[in-house]
């Protein structure tokens, strides 16, 4: 196990090197002079020309790329041309809210898509089946801003149920919750059910029937006990996305989450936020992939032996 | 000369193999969700190609004498901000939102096969550097790697597609990767190779038609993921901006008026939902007819 560990640790060392280079090179590929851009069209030549040289932009690549690394490690990310103040003092206090709605959005969509994926295979070929697969693939269709706005306009405007926009109650979290739960919970549904119908032709489930075991016992103590595995791997794959789904949920409700401050860094053109923010999300999402590889082979040995 | 007649009797006999397209075509109009879809997407399709010639109403017209009016016998889905007919403008922005979700998939498609059959042929560096390519892209989520693209190249028709398309390469590469790498060990591609084929008739006549079934079922779906992607850009105000309406630009712009005209966020909203629908119904329908092993 310890190998394997190690190898996959490894094997995603060159995988954020390119990443953050890439990143790093965001910058550089916007069309036109980056110091100019940051100095602002109405700058002078001089002032351009400090840029520069402060930003290290007359150095070879390199060498920035170095700086740059030197940066994220001691976790200096330069300053946000917005408010003048560090782009780590921008982000920071953007955490918060976008947290709490991953963790409530991941908590709700797991259990309604586990819920309705398992009465879907119980009920394969019925009605009910087709009823749970219908939202499910509606789920996976549906545009989050579009059922943001909707809720909005249903629970907030017409019956005054929950706020517009902002976060200031526990009430404020329930619509863009479902907003951005929606996604996930459609594919956990669907997931959960596939596992569970080829779980369910296995002979270890027949013979718990054949043993007389009540049914509701064999499909959630032998059936789905055995697609569990699975199903929280694909919910932890899915939180990196989820993550990073909170630009659309947090531009609709307004929310002063990450999302919303990339959205509103890349309009004020404050491309040092944009950068540490690309960095953030591509970041978290390889290392919960990374982790939930690990997890998973801890708990599957097939994998890790492969 | 006996002999010969019962075998000639026998042949006879035996049921006449089935066309393999006839045999689709038979277990795909089983699935009705699947047909509805098409029927709906075929539909789709038509108007955006002559909806535009028929309608009613121009487009970009504005009528300040109707804003913001609800459904009416005039104004079928209403008015927006400037008096224009919405359902003249969500028939005319279908072929923009649909030109663009399909440009940028067919871009995606054309460069990933390219890039699988490449690196499933030849191995080696070849493989390697297409597979880390992949994996750096799959490290962005799709949406977050088109903003950031369209970030860097600016709003744009072209760009949106661009943005898109890069996002669709990777799942295209690996997909006709793994199908060359089992179809190339196929015994008819070694009779290829002993003949005497070259490299690129074998990769291009040989292997990638085996590769196609595999690549069909994405394809379809990743044209609903491309118009949900090319919506939301245009939702977040970094889409195609031009003065021809777009779905998402649509409801970006109905937002503001939740209140008073609730039909110009419903209308818009429903057709991306309807048609990013029907081609992943289309596209489970597909994959359940191509691949009997998955229910």
């Amino acid at each position: 196990m310890g190998r394997y560990v190690v190898k996959r640790i490894l094997g995603t060392i060159p995988l954020l090197l390119a990443i953050t280079f890439l990143i790093f090179m965001f910058i550089h590929l916007i069309p036109g002079d980056p110091a100019r851009l940051l100095a602002g069209i109405d700058a002078t030549d001089q002032e351009v020309e400090t840029i520069r040289e402060q930003l290290g932009l007359n150095q070879p690549l390199l060498v920035q790329y170095g700086e740059y690394m030197k940066g994220l490690f001691t976790g200096d990310l330069g300053n946000s041309v917005k408010n003048n103040a560090t782009v780590m003092a921008t982000i920071l206090p953007r955490f918060k809210p976008t947290i709490i709605l991953t963790i409530t959005s991941m908590i709700w969509a797991t259990i309604l898509g586990v819920f309705l994926g398992i009465i879907a295979a119980v009920r394969r070929g019925k009605p009910l089946d087709y009823f749970c697969m219908i939202i499910a693939i509606s789920g996976i269709s549906v545009p989050g801003f579009w059922l943001g706005l909707e809720l909005i306009q249903i629970f907030s405007v017409n019956l005054g149920w929950f706020p517009t926009a902002g976060l200031e109650t526990a009430r404020s979290y329930v619509l863009p919750s479902i907003t951005m739960g929606c996604g996930i919970m459609a594919i956990l549904a669907r997931f959960t059910r596939s596992s569970m119908l080829e779980n369910m032709k296995e002979d270890y489930v027949r013979t718990a029937r054949a043993k007389g075991l009540s049914e509701p016992a064999v499909i959630m103590k032998c059936a789905f006990r055995n697609s569990l595995i699975e199903v929280v791997t694909v919910a932890s794959l899915q939180i990196g996305g989820l993550l990073s789904g909170s630009v659309m949920t947090e531009t609709v409700f307004s929310i002063p989450g990450l999302g919303r401050l990339l959205v509103d860094s890349i309009n004020y053109r404050d491309y040092k936020v944009v950068q540490a923010l690309l960095l953030f999300f591509a970041l978290e999402y390889i290392i919960i992939n990374l982790i939930t590889d690990i997890v998973y082979g801890f708990l599957n040995p097939k994998i890790r032996y492969s | 000369m006996a002999e010969e007649s019962v075998v000639r009797q026998s042949a006879e006999e035996l049921p006449k193999p089935k066309s393999p397209y006839k045999e689709f075509a038979r277990k795909f109009l089983k699935r009705k969700a699947a047909v509805v879809s098409l029927i709906f997407i075929i539909v789709l399709a038509l108007v955006a190609i002559f909806g535009p010639m028929v309608i009613r109403y121009n487009p970009n017209a504005a009528d300040y004498t109707a804003l913001l009016q609800g459904p009416s016998p005039k104004h079928i889905w209403g008015t927006d901000e400037f008096g224009r007919d919405v359902f003249a403008r969500l028939i005319a922005g279908t072929r923009l939102s649909l030109s663009v979700a399909l440009g940028s998939v067919v871009v995606g498609t054309a460069i990933g096969i390219i890039l699988g059959l490449l690196a499933g042929f030849y191995g080696g560096i070849v493989d390697s550097i297409v597979m880390r390519g992949s994996d750096i892209l799959f490290a962005f989520p799709d949406i977050l790697l088109a903003i950031a693209i369209v970030a860097i190249l600016g709003p744009g028709v072209i760009n949106v597609v661009i943005a898109v398309a890069v996002f669709t390469v990777p799942s295209f590469a690996r997909i006709i990767r793994s199908a060359t790498l089992e179809v190339k060990e196929a015994p008819y591609v070694e009779v290829a190779r002993s003949i005497g084929c070259t490299n690129s008739r074998i990769l291009w006549k040989h292997i990638f038609p085996g590769t196609v079934q595999s690549m069909i079922v994405n394809f379809t779906m990743r044209i609903g993921t491309a118009i949900l992607a090319s919506s939301s850009l245009s939702f977040l105000g970094f889409g195609a901006n031009v003065t021809e309406p777009d779905w998402g630009t649509m409801l970006s712009q109905g937002r503001n008026y939740l209140n008073t005209a609730p039909h110009m966020v419903l209308c818009p909203g429903l057709l991306i939902f309807l048609t990013v629908l029907a081609f992943n119904l289309l596209g489970d329908g597909l994959r359940d007819t191509l691949d009997p092993k998955i229910k």
